[in-house]
């Protein structure tokens, strides 16, 4: 999933600045699940809105904010007239999702959330960094523990002489140390052949330009 | 077998079997290193060659490239570049090391380095694009195959000794010991160590690092103060200071103030190394007194009974 969380509310009512008539967009997947651009924050957000002096024109939370097609059927279809008449968007959704409103809508869009990481849920309101999307998944020889988004340092031959006690030590040795975890997790599988072996300097070439994927 | 080529008088010594010193230099926020250079000047002969730290804990410093080369040309002391990934890509990296031999420089020490979020620019973005051990890989593959790490091949190829850092404080061990045995795999030739003061430690881990065969150097990092002791076993993770060690530097203070300490601390660190040299085969010692460097030969002396032996030419 990914994790968004709220910008400060001044920031938004800047961003606002010279606009009357606003429209809201949450997202019905991500967002909703991580509370921050579900219905229930949607209207709050427009009586936010209100009270700055505003006009809200009208919301929608599509089923996922990042996919063009539910932008269609819930947003535009449903909102056309509402949506129009708005001269600014808030979204409150990952960047994706802003953008795949301002690209559908070809409005003026703000946005109302931070994207901070693809990661998991382990219970309400506690979510976990896992992967940075490299395009080179390396989890097989890892022990199913990703150090390009867990590791401080992004290394692949951990772990640094920053460790201590298994912490690392760029959170002032506060959270695990991601080596140390793979060596534990390979150690007891019996693959520490596995962490042994050297891993040569990755491929970044498969991360570091725009990315897409037009199956046939 | 053929003899393994040698580039540095610092590999030479250890080659041969002399028990070698190296120092430490941190340059800083300056263009002027000339007071680090007078104080680096009087260590010739005592110390075979000169580590320079590349932006240590991730302060912004004069470049560790630059100041490599001022301080082997103005001391006559080899120096011992140290790299890390932290700031440069291995675009940067693969520049500056053609770069380092072409001004002369024939040791590197690859290390990682320290995130910036512990340094003085910690909004910096992380670099990281390889670490230590893919560092050591680029090294050896300009050396012995003469092409940068894409394979493109490099006219008049680097002939560099590359070296690692190794950490016998580290908790857990066996992780640490793991990664080392990883970069001797790949060619590692040497390994200086963080500093230690625990001799039981030292023990350990050169018992531990016998079945790499190549030399080993520990780190010896006097105590300038009590205060700065204190600081140490409080803020650096993982440094074990004894009891009796810690004892012996607070009573030096009590009976004879700052002189007492640093004579305290020259016996204490003659009679750890002397043992070392004594029960394990460890081949030197990298004495890293950041700020007063004046104690390092009085150290050596003790130990040594006079100047180190060491082979002076190529
Ligand atoms: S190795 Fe790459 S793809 Fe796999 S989890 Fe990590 S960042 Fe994601
Ligand atoms: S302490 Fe561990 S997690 Fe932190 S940077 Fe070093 S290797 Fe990575």
């Amino acid at each position: 999933m990914i994790i968004t969380e709220p910008k400060p509310e001044e920031e938004i009512k800047g961003y606002l600045e010279g606009f009357n008539k606003i429209f809201i967009i949450g997202c019905g997947s991500c967002a909703t699940k991580c509370e921050t651009g579900g219905e229930e924050q949607v209207k709050a957000m427009a009586e936010t809105l209100r009270s700055w002096g505003k006009e809200v024109t009208g919301w929608a939370v599509p089923e996922e904010c990042c996919d063009y097609r539910f932008l269609r059927r819930d947003v535009i279809r449903p909102h056309k007239e509402t949506l129009e008449a708005a001269d600014a968007v808030l979204v409150m959704a990952c960047g994706s999702g802003v953008q795949a409103v301002a690209e559908v809508t070809g409005k003026l869009v703000v946005p109302a959330l931070n994207t901070v990481f693809i990661g998991v849920t382990e219970r309400l309101r506690n979510f976990h960094e896992r992967c940075r999307a490299c395009g080179d998944c390396l989890l097989f020889y890892t022990g199913g523990i990703c150090p390009v988004a867990r590791c401080a340092k992004g290394l692949l031959n951990g772990p640094c002489g920053g460790q201590a006690n298994g912490k690392c030590e760029a959170t002032q040795w506060q959270t695990d140390c991601a080596w140390v975890l793979i060596y534990e997790r390979l150690k007891e599988q019996g693959r520490l052949d596995l962490f042994l072996k050297p891993r040569l300097p990755k491929d970044w070439s498969a991360w570091s330009k725009p990315r897409e994927r037009v199956w046939r | 077998m053929a003899e393994k080529p040698v580039y540095s008088l610092f590999m030479k010594n250890l080659r041969a079997g002399k028990f070698v010193y190296t120092g430490e230099a941190e340059p800083h926020k300056t263009t002027d290193i000339s007071d680090l250079i007078e104080s680096f000047k009087a260590l010739k002969g005592y110390v075979i060659a000169i580590n320079v730290t590349d932006n240590p804990t991730a302060y912004a410093y004069i470049s560790s490239l630059v100041a490599s080369y001022l301080i082997q040309r103005e001391t006559g002391i080899e120096a011992i570049y140290q790299v890390t990934c932290r700031d440069r890509n291995r675009l940067a990296i693969t520049s500056d090391l053609l770069g380092a031999y072409a001004l002369g420089i024939r040791n590197v020490l690859a290390l990682t380095g320290d995130h910036p979020c512990v340094g003085d620019n910690p909004q910096a973005k992380p670099v990281f694009d390889l670490d230590s051990t893919t560092l050591l890989y680029l090294i050896r593959r300009m050396v012995d195959e003469g092409v940068d790490l894409a394979g493109n091949k490099i006219e008049h190829p680097p002939k560099f000794h590359v070296g690692i850092a190794a950490n016998p404080n580290a908790d857990p061990i066996e992780p640490e010991l793991l990664k080392i045995e990883r970069k001797v795999s790949l060619g590692a030739e040497f390994i200086q160590t963080q500093c230690i003061y625990d001799i039981e430690v030292a023990k350990a881990f050169l018992k531990e690092a016998e079945r790499w065969k190549i030399p080993v150097l520990i780190g010896i990092t006097p105590f300038k103060s009590v205060g700065m002791m204190k600081y140490m076993i409080q803020y650096v993770p993982g440094i074990k200071v004894p009891k009796e060690i810690q004892e012996r530097i607070i009573e030096a203070k009590k009976r004879g103030g700052k002189e007492a300490v640093y004579e305290e601390n020259i016996e204490i660190f003659t009679e750890m190394i002397k043992e070392l040299k004594r029960t394990t085969r460890l081949a030197g010692c990298h004495m890293m007194a950041v700020g007063f460097e004046w104690i390092v030969p009085k150290i050596i002396e003790r130990v040594e009974g006079g100047r180190p032996s060491y082979i002076e030419a190529l």
